[in-house]
């Protein structure tokens, strides 16, 4: 099983790394957005099998490590291999 | 009295830091490893700036970890003196001995050079030979030095004095302009609610002797030796 975890500022924190992007972008032409975030992609590759087991695991390592709940959130997948 | 200065992968501030105590303030100084789990009889402990563990994931994220760690906190809990200046006081907020977090810098560089804070609070252990509102000459040098904490955060920080230093002009003005990363209220160091932890973006180690065109911050590590000796032998 494959863990797909995303990790990005929260909304009401600002990004200058997607606003100079957004900019990077506008000035290739392309007018029309709203805005751009970046934000970070884990894979963990999972030897568990349970898929609740693996989500309450994943859960786990967001909180304690993988992001910081004061200024990033996270969503996650699981994937079959 | 005694200092440690905590050694991780990646540190690089920590010989800057030992050669200050040890032949400038001619006090008795030694390494603590991260795997080290004690911290034997030591008075006043320094997390030293760098870039440890890569920055990987965050900065001091992974650090916090480190086994050294659970004995910092140990120490923190009984009033122990704690130093963290810049990776360190990044480690520090990760830890979450002290409030906040820190983002990229605004303008997106790693800013190196000397800049002017302001000294908010004296009436710490680690500022007490600071007059209030004295403008200090301390360099920079980070790519993560935007501090951040929500409005709730900052209005416990200013309520119980927890701000310690702020950037400002070579004049003592507190502005934006004189803000190099974007720092929440200027915000260069702050204390926890106790006391006893500072942390701080400048660095004061390279800020300790004339030669290096500042003796600035020789006094934040001067404030804390006058601290632990008086009370001791009170």
């Amino acid at each position: 099983m494959i863990a797909e975890i995303y990790i990005s500022l929260k909304k009401s924190i600002s990004d200058p790394q997607g606003l100079t992007v957004k900019h990077a972008l506008e000035s290739l032409g392309y007018k029309g957005l709203a805005d751009v975030r970046i934000g970070k992609l884990v894979k963990i590759k999972l030897n568990s099998k349970d898929k609740k087991t693996a989500e309450e695991e994943i859960d786990g390592m967001c909180k304690k490590l993988l992001a910081n709940p004061i200024i990033e959130d996270y969503y996650f997948k699981l994937k079959e291999e | 009295m005694k200092f440690a200065v905590v050694v991780f992968p990646g540190s690089n501030c920590d010989q800057d830091c030992f050669y200050i105590i040890k032949d400038v303030l001619k006090r008795p100084v030694k390494y603590i490893w991260h795997k080290d789990t004690a911290l034997d009889g030591v008075d006043c402990v320094v997390l030293p700036g760098g870039f440890s563990y890569g920055d990987y994931l965050r900065t001091g994220a992974i650090a916090r970890f480190s086994p050294v760690m659970n004995a910092i906190t140990g120490f923190a809990k009984k009033g122990g003196s704690i130093i963290g200046i810049c990776n360190g006081f990044q480690i520090l907020l990760e830890a979450g001995l002290l409030p906040g977090v820190m983002l990229r810098n605004r303008g997106l560089h790693f800013i190196c050079k000397p800049v002017y804070i302001k000294a908010d609070n004296n009436q710490t252990r680690f500022t007490n030979l600071y007059n209030i509102g004295q403008v200090l000459k301390i360099p920079i040098a980070h790519n993560e030095g935007n501090y951040y904490i929500d409005a709730k955060g900052l209005k416990e920080l200013k309520d119980n004095h927890q701000v310690v230093f702020r950037y400002c002009s070579a004049a003592g003005d507190v502005n934006d302009r004189y803000n190099p990363n974007g720092a929440v209220d200027n915000i260069a160091g702050i204390t926890n609610k106790k006391g006893n932890i500072l942390g701080m973006m400048p660095h004061p180690e390279r800020s300790s002797e004339i030669k290096l065109g500042s003796t600035d911050g020789y006094f934040i590590f001067k404030s804390i030796i006058d601290w632990l000796e008086n009370k001791k032998t009170c």
